[in-house]
């Protein structure tokens, strides 16, 4: 099946450039430490070099080499993005299937819960989050996951209350299946195109609250993340805006990325516009 | 200091007291600006709604006139450009795009001002004062409005899209209408719908979505001060602000639901 959709998903020009930024986004968050010339916490040069000659991105105010910092951020946002996206898949699917199959107290019970944790203003609590219990990343990975999976939910229930009264599902239901047997074999394969398009637009989501809290020195100070050199940046905007540009243009290019994979996906099975 | 505060008592204890007090519409007092914190909250309020509003408003109306126009001239120059801008733009940070904007026309050509809501030296009387007040609103607000701008044109050009493709849409071209008439009449209000639902999404997040850009903008609306109010720990301002943001969540929810209903005869509320 994987390599099927990955076919139908190249057919497009949309489902190329997503797949080739995504690409690019995997590669360099798995290797990126291995092609940066230098380490990006160590001063290698004098303090803010325009880019050119030895620093392909310049220099920070430290001396610091900016396309090592680039290359060593990719790690971060793709975890971010990545463990994000898993946690809200497989919470939203678990809760937006379980509320679609079996409907009645339970459904209302499940959408009450996703409302209540849809409308909780979401970066008013990761600064709270942020500020209260400390910048770490693993934290704000659980938060981010938490808060993001009700969209999902709401898609995967919404997707499963129509299956379930398909025929086959009546079928897999007379021949004596149980509940938990048809809904993982025979009803979420369908919803999973549903699953993977969300998916994919919530790690461009993930990646921008991250390196927007980094970007508030909230973040984890610990790694270099795309973020954390905009904090950086901020007081020498003017005089070497390369500190701010080169970050930026990584975020911009890798959620460009993410979303054009989701797009790109969509089409792949095209689905009713929702 | 503690005792005063009363945080030498046990925490569910605090907690009873704190819920206690709420109940009675005690939201505590600040321990920075040592003044009741809703009072606080209050006056930050008028900042952030205007800026919301303002972003808001003029991005749909932007949006809806970008996505008609790419939709109309669909697949073409026009089209092309529309859509890779939508693209680029849905998926820049608006802190991002706040730190160019102000790099740009504010650090560089000087054409607006950098931070603040009213001018340092002094703000101006009368008619000028609004001036003024518009002349800072510029740029966080283009900074604010960007996504929204994107979402709305994508959807926008979406729906004329498919709506132009319609029969009833045939039908108002073979009566002989012109095609202004037929995009504005016909086309555009039933591909609107889906707009409606975004835009409405968005009345949720009127108190709390500007977060990001009042701290570049200094803007003193209710984002800032809760970014102040975790830098000095001010827990009671902190709850405070959540708890109004929260409520305020709820309230806008409530609202737009209550408009879907009078907008969109389908839909009966219970």
């Amino acid at each position: 099946m994987t390599a099927g959709v990955l076919r139908r998903l190249m057919r497009s020009r949309v489902g190329q450039v997503g797949v080739a930024l995504t690409g690019i986004l995997v590669a360099l968050g798995l290797f990126g430490g291995v092609f940066a010339p230098a380490d990006p916490f160590l001063p290698t040069g004098l303090p803010l070099r325009p880019p050119g000659g030895a620093h392909l991105f310049g220099t920070d105010d430290l001396g610091r080499d900016v396309l090592s910092g680039v290359l060593h951020g990719a790690r971060i946002s793709l975890l971010v993005g990545v463990v994000t996206a898993a946690t809200a898949a497989f919470v939203g699917t678990a809760v937006g299937a379980t509320a679609g199959f079996y409907g009645g107290s339970t459904d209302d019970l499940l959408m009450r819960l996703t409302e209540f944790v849809q409308v909780i203003p979401r970066f008013f609590l990761a600064v709270l989050v942020a500020a209260l219990f400390g910048p770490s990343i693993v934290f704000l990975v659980l938060l981010f996951g938490l808060t993001f999976w009700p969209g999902t939910a709401r898609l995967v229930r919404s997707q499963v209350l129509s299956l379930r009264e398909r025929e086959y599902v009546v079928a897999a239901r007379s021949v004596g299946l149980r509940d938990g047997r048809i809904l993982v074999r025979h009803v979420l394969p369908n919803v999973l195109a549903i699953i993977l398009v969300s998916g994919a637009l919530q790690v461009g989501a993930a990646i921008l609250i991250e390196a927007s809290l980094s970007f508030l020195g909230l973040g984890d100070r610990t790694v270099v993340s795309w973020g954390y050199m905009l904090n950086n940046a901020q007081p020498f905007l003017r005089s070497a805006p390369w500190l701010s540009v080169f970050p930026g243009l990584a975020l911009v290019v890798t959620v460009l990325g993410t979303n054009l994979l989701a797009d790109g996906l969509q089409a792949t099975w095209e689905r009713p516009r929702t | 200091m503690r005792a005063r505060f009363g945080l030498d008592r046990p925490l569910h204890e605090q907690l009873l007291v704190y819920i206690g007090n709420v109940a009675r519409g005690e939201f505590g007092t600040s321990y920075f600006h040592r003044r009741p914190a809703l009072e606080i909250i209050v006056d930050r309020i008028p900042a952030t709604l205007l800026l919301m509003l303002t972003a808001l408003v003029l991005s749909t109306i932007a949006g809806i006139w970008l996505g008609a126009t790419a939709a109309r001239h669909s697949d073409r120059a026009p089209d092309h450009a529309i859509t890779v801008g939508t693209l680029v733009g849905g998926a820049t940070p608006a802190f991002w795009l706040g730190q160019v904007l102000v790099i740009v026309f504010a650090a560089n050509l000087g054409w607006f001002p950098v931070q603040g809501m009213t001018s340092v030296r002094g703000v101006p009387e009368g008619f000028a004062r609004v001036l003024d007040l518009l002349h800072h609103l510029v740029l966080p607000a283009l900074t604010l409005g960007l996504l929204q701008l994107a979402l709305v044109t994508r959807l926008t050009r979406a729906g004329v899209r498919e709506a132009l493709a319609d029969e009833y849409v045939r039908t108002a071209r073979a009566k002989g209408l012109a095609p202004g008439a037929v995009l504005g009449r016909h086309a555009l209000p039933n591909a609107l719908l889906p707009v409606v639902t975004v835009v409405g999404g968005h009345f949720g997040t009127l108190l709390t979505g500007a977060v990001l850009t009042e701290i570049i903008f200094a803007w003193p609306g209710l984002g800032r001060l809760l970014y102040d109010a975790t830098l000095s720990r001010d827990y009671p301002l902190l709850m405070s602000i959540f708890l109004v943001a929260s409520v305020s969540v709820i309230v806008a929810n409530l609202l737009t639901d209550l408009v879907y209903g009078a907008l969109d005869p389908r839909v009966r509320l219970r």
